[in-house]
């Protein structure tokens, strides 16, 4: 759930990840096919991870309400039980919260939040963490030091803490207006700052071991540009791990958006997320009012959930050592 | 050794001379400090005051200078809000926040390390997978829902437990601790759990990986095939070699368990530093946002100083390897 | 309080504790937020000032009925139209130990008065404060008041002595040099300061030495006040009898609450009227830059917000029926209340969008709705409740909810008024229509204004205000009264909601009686424990 938990497992275990092996190929081999058709579970995962996807892209066609569309909310709408509760309204399935908003549609459009802010952020870190990682490695020397100590002061400092840093001083330096316009953006970057350093280590150790190998050598004898070798010769090879380190980010990244909205420095709530949404029907927790917390809550948990077991299982199937 | 030692400890200073570096840059430069101090009624002369007294008139260097002379002393100037001594609001809140990551960490040690072992040793045992799953499910919940279900399970339906604050203190000469009373124990122990939960699962996972790593090896083939009992070679032999990892892992996780108490802090009303950081950040107070940064650093910083000298006594392997090659 | 049984080594610690713990009568209560600050001349915001009267003598005390009685003053008396005589009560002490004088009233008086006290409202009209001798004071007011024996209990009385030696002569706003004052309290109250551990707890036990100690109706040793920000958690805390009272009950726990046998529910108006406010001072509005317009000068566009607003829907699902939609911005109860007038705007989208239209905007512009989240009985929700309204009539309105005192600071002077469009809720501490209207509806004069954000200003609502002033005659001034609401009213200076209901949890198992007053504060004067 944090940036520091996952580098040191992770970086371990990418020692133990073949680093030669090129993704595509294997899976293509019927490797990791067979490993995945074999594991009902992984594909189950898959599965709701797909459904869940599809549930936030398509949000604006599929949800019986446009929530993101504020004037149509309808305050005399709030408060509806799920459909088969007291007050249950068939146009509301899972109920509505206390604005009057449809509990099913503002899940799939704060899906699409907390998607979005999750990929762009993974996204972002592994491009700059990769970058950092080809670097340090291929350059070694003071570069590399310099890259590596940064990593691990950074290390020092969680995914939330940087975040909540960062909105601190965003908030100081910009006004209300400015600050608002910029949450979004700042959020990504917040979360992104955090889980560069994963990458960053994992590619550089790939790196050194492939900037020794014969064929990296007389290919710079040969003269072609550093740039060059790393992106053609070095980069495939990361591919694997940088991919489970990806899988399992996203998972970081999702709740620790939803942990920051829940602390009330993420989204807007005229446009919640999933941890805005729980923040909100927590206060209703107790007058039985449980729909609008548990509906969220189960799908945060259940799309984590499901992220972690397929970045669990990629991890497996790249390794062979543990089947 | 002694080289190793020195060596840790430049490293160390460097680390924290760059976080102060970092901080004394929010303090100087995010926002006008005497503005943020005084705020809009304060005339010429006391904002010319108090940025002499602030020292805002020195060159940049100098400022830096005096900025770590005197947090060096504990000195981290006024809060914005209040004009009240960082310092004396962090002495106020560090016993709770030490008390509650201190307690985490143990639970999370004293019950992931069997469990993984367990789930190392058993790989199919049902009970593996059972501890498994729920280890999964540990760390794709997020910890707020955690504290938010706990307290409305313990607190509100079987109402066993406070459901928040700090209380049942007894003073030890101006640290007050939970730890000796029942009802310090009984405020103490669900937000302790709900912070242990993430690294509990975190451990058992790696401690289960590496005792599968380890079983693998040469040596404990050899030592089977010598005809050790099962008995010693898996606690004698393998769980050793696991803990390497497991120490190296809990010093990195006792700066997330820290920044993750700011969560379970304001679930549960805990008065730590959690709560004083969100407020902090909240308000942009940025004395309290620069301190906490450097004060988290430290924690890094000695913990993980900590750790390399349990190297040490864990694996005698590693005294040639560290000392060696300064990259890891 | 049941607890969970663990096996520990420190049985005999515990023993101990529990024992001690046993015979005092702690009083434990809690509301959304912190108190701002102890200061007694600094804020203006009712948890603050709640606590500021328990820790400060007045010269009067208002009791749980409203109805006022002597406390540092024993007698007092009207020498001409504008000239009052206070006897002061003899050998009364400070906290310190300091005696209190009558320099001390003079003192206090000064230090009230300046500029950056949120409390100068109260003795705006007073001239001078002269000393007689030790135990006699005089108030001159510059015309005849007749609302200054109301406002004397806002008037808080520092020691002299104390705050010359400590150099906290001015009221400062931020963490500056003089913020002692801020967290070093030292009054005649009957209270006095334990500890302050901001956002965390205030606790304060009985001064002995009251000069009223001996007749006190309350029996607590100690009283410790808890801000708990998150309703659920507030609401847990009462259930399972952490602490002794709560306000406000979240309007969604009303029933779980009264279905708990330990529990009481007390409900009852409360003087508070919400209201919305609009920046009707800068030439360019703030979420407008470069149009050159600020809208809210247009009184079209006010109309239009007022009649966008569904209050009675509001009313119906945000506050669940705990509120009284108002057209005024004074509830029934408040001297002068013009009930006849009291209509709230109605709610017609279409007509706004023709005011909206008529006056230019037909396809809206874009403010920022500025609102406290921890301070009024649902205030975000309240807010969030409004963006959609007006977003059905064009207008693309941005929340910025936030902390209380971070709400207060934005909207109020200490950022000059930083703000376009905010939530605000106001009652009149001195239960008269005159300090709304000196407070709110008015710029002109000293220590006017002083929460009037987007500084609505009329000349002819600032004329009858300064007649409102100085009118004894209570129909006469009841009219004045009337005519300055009909002009605020039909020009929507501000758009009134609601006045909120009162709503307070209290054990019964540990709490014998607690008065509720309309103010929505807690006298620890009168709360009596089991």
């Amino acid at each position: 759930m944090s940036a520091p938990v996952e580098p040191g497992t992770m970086a371990r275990s990418s020692m133990s990840l073949p680093r030669t092996t090129d993704v595509l190929r294997r899976f293509f081999d019927g490797d990791v096919f067979y490993s995945f058709s074999r594991s009902p579970l992984t594909m189950l995962a898959f599965v709701t991870t797909l459904a869940f996807f599809v549930a936030a892209i398509f949000a604006p066609w599929l949800a019986p309400h446009d929530t993101s569309d504020i004037a149509s909310l309808d305050l005399m709408n709030a408060f509806k039980t799920p459909v088969w509760g007291e007050y249950g309204d068939p146009a509301f399935p899972l109920g509505t919260d206390d604005q009057g908003r449809d509990v099913l549609s503002s899940i799939m459009f704060g899906l699409r939040i907390s998607l979005l802010v999750g990929f762009a952020a993974v996204i972002l870190a592994a491009v700059f963490g990769t970058l950092m990682g080809l670097i340090s490695g291929y350059v070694g020397g003071v570069v590399d030091s310099v890259i590596m100590r940064i990593a691990d002061i950074q290390l020092t400092f969680p995914a939330i803490l940087i975040a909540l840093m960062f909105d601190g001083i965003v908030r100081s330096v910009l006004t209300t207006e400015m600050a608002r316009e910029f949450k979004m953006t700042s959020l990504i970057l917040a979360i992104a700052a955090s889980q560069w350093v994963n990458f960053a280590r994992t590619v550089r150790g790939s790196t050194m071991v492939e900037k020794n190998k014969e064929y990296v050598q007389a290919a710079r004898l040969i003269g072609i540009h550093p740039m060059k070798i790393m992106l053609r010769h070095v980069l495939p090879n990361v591919t694997g791990p940088v991919l489970v380190i990806g899988t399992l980010s996203l998972a970081i990244a999702i709740l620790t958006e939803a942990t920051l909205s829940f602390l009330g420095v993420g989204v807007p709530v005229t446009n919640p997320s999933l941890g805005t949404l729980i923040r909100i029907g927590n206060d209703f927790l107790f007058s039985g009012e449980w729909w609008m917390t548990i509906f969220p809550g189960v799908t945060l948990v259940v799309l984590v959930l499901a992220v972690n077991l397929l970045g669990d299982w990629l991890r497996d199937a790249l390794n062979p050592k543990l089947r | 050794m002694l080289a190793f030692i020195i060596q840790r400890l430049a490293q160390s200073i460097l680390v924290m001379l760059v976080v102060g570096l970092i901080s004394f840059s929010l303090f100087q430069f995010v926002g006008d400090p005497v503005n943020n101090m005084v705020g809009q009624e304060a005339t010429i002369e006391q904002r010319e005051a108090l940025r002499e007294k602030l020292g805002l008139n020195d060159p940049i260097p100098v400022r830096f200078i005096k900025w770590v002379g005197l947090a060096v002393q504990g000195d981290f100037g006024l809060s914005y809000r209040m004009g009240m001594p960082v310092a004396d609001l962090i002495a106020q809140r560090l016993p709770a926040t030490l008390e509650l990551v201190a307690l985490s960490a143990v639970m999370a040690l004293a019950i992931g390390v069997p469990m993984g072992v367990y789930t190392g040793l058993h790989r199919h045992a049902w009970l593996s997978k059972v501890f498994l799953t729920v280890s999964l499910i540990g760390i794709s919940i997020p910890t707020f829902l955690i504290g938010i279900l706990m307290i409305l399970f313990f607190g509100v339906w079987l109402g066993w437990l406070p459901t928040f604050g700090r209380r049942g203190l007894v003073d030890l000469g101006g640290w007050e601790t939970s730890f000796l009373t029942l009802e310090g124990w009984s405020y103490i122990i669900m937000p302790a759990f709900t912070l242990a939960l993430f690294q509990l699962t975190l451990i058992m996972r790696l401690v289960r990986a590496e005792m599968l790593e380890v079983l693998r090896t040469d040596f404990i083939k050899f030592a089977r095939a010598r005809g050790l009992k099962s008995r010693s070679i898996n606690f004698g032999h393998a769980l050793k070699n696991t803990l390497v990892p497991v120490i190296t892992i809990m010093g990195l996780q006792i700066g997330s368990l820290l920044a993750f108490s700011i969560i379970t802090e304001t679930v549960f009303q805990w008065p730590g530093m959690g709560l004083l950081i969100i407020q902090g950040i909240q308000f942009v107070d940025i004395p309290i946002m620069s301190s906490y940064l450097v004060l988290i650093a430290l924690f890094f910083v000695v913990i993980n100083l900590i750790v390399d000298l349990l190297y040490y006594a864990v694996d005698p392997r590693l005294r040639v390897e560290r000392t060696a090659g300064g990259a890891h | 309080m049941r607890k969970i049984m663990l096996a520990t080594t420190a049985a005999v610690l515990l023993a101990m504790a529990a024992s001690a713990s046993a015979q005092e009568k702690v009083f434990r209560y809690s509301t959304t937020g912190d108190i701002l600050g102890l200061d007694p001349h600094n804020n203006n915001e009712g948890p603050t000032n709640t606590m500021k009267s328990n820790i400060f003598g007045r010269l009067i005390h208002r009791t749980g009925d409203l109805s006022l009685e002597p406390d540092l003053a024993t007698e007092w008396t009207a020498k001409s139209d504008t000239v009052w005589e206070f006897k002061l009560r003899p050998d009364v002490t400070f906290h310190n130990g300091n005696p209190f004088t009558a320099d001390d009233v003079v003192y206090s008086f000064k230090r009230q008065t300046q500029e950056a006290s949120d409390m100068a409202f109260a003795l705006s009209s007073v001239k001078d404060v002269r000393k007689v001798d030790d135990l006699t004071i005089e108030i001159e007011t510059d015309g005849p008041d007749p609302t200054l024996l109301l406002n004397m209990p806002n008037f808080y009385i520092v020691d002299q002595e104390f705050m010359e030696e400590n150099d906290a002569f001015e009221v400062v706003k931020g963490a500056g040099f003089q913020n002692f004052a801020n967290t070093h309290p030292n009054g005649t109250g009957p209270y006095k300061l334990v500890e302050w551990v901001q956002d965390n707890r205030v606790v304060v036990e009985p001064f002995e030495q009251h000069w009223d100690y001996a007749n006190r109706e309350s029996n607590i040793d100690r009283a410790v006040f808890t801000p708990i920000g998150n309703d659920a958690t507030r609401v847990a805390a009462i259930l399972s009898g952490e602490i002794d009272l709560m306000y406000p009950v979240p309007l969604q726990d009303i029933a779980r609450l009264e279905a708990d046998p330990n529990v009481d529910v007390l409900q009852g108006p409360e003087l508070r009227t919400i209201f919305l406010g609009f920046d009707q001072w800068r030439d360019e509005l703030m979420d407008m830059p470069g149009s050159g317009k600020n809208p809210f000068k247009d009184q079209k566009v006010r109309e239009a917000f007022a009649h966008a607003i569904d209050t009675k829907a509001i009313q119906r699902v945000v506050m669940r029926g705990a509120s009284t939609p108002t057209g005024l911005m004074i509830a029934p109860g408040i001297n002068g209340f013009p009930e006849e007038m009291n209509i709230p705007y109605e709610y017609d989208p279409e007509k706004s969008k023709q005011l909206l239209e008529e006056a230019g905007y037909a396809d809206g512009f874009p403010v920022t709705l500025d609102c406290p989240n921890d301070r009024y009985v649902n205030d975000e929700a309240i807010c969030t409740a409004i963006v959609p309204m007006l977003e059905r009539i064009g207008i693309k309105v941005n929340l910025n909810a936030q902390t209380k005192s971070l709400h207060f600071n934005k909207i109020g002077a200490a950022e000059n008024n930083n703000t376009s469009f905010y939530m605000l809720g106001w009652t009149p501490g001195s239960y008269d229509a005159y300090n709304v209207l000196q407070n709110i509806m008015t710029m002109d004069g000293e220590g006017h204004g002083a929460w009037n954000s987007g500084r609505y200003s009329n000349p002819d609502v600032e004329r009858l205000t300064d007649e409102i002033a100085v009118t004894i005659d209570e129909d006469e001034r009841n009219d004045l009264i009337r005519q300055a609401f009909k002009i605020h009213y039909d020009e929507v200076g501000h758009l009134p909601l609601h006045q909120q209901a009162l709503a307070w949890g209290v054990r019964n198992d540990t709490v014998e009686s607690v008065v509720q007053r309309p103010f929505n504060d807690v006298d620890l004067r009168e709360v009596v424990m089991k």
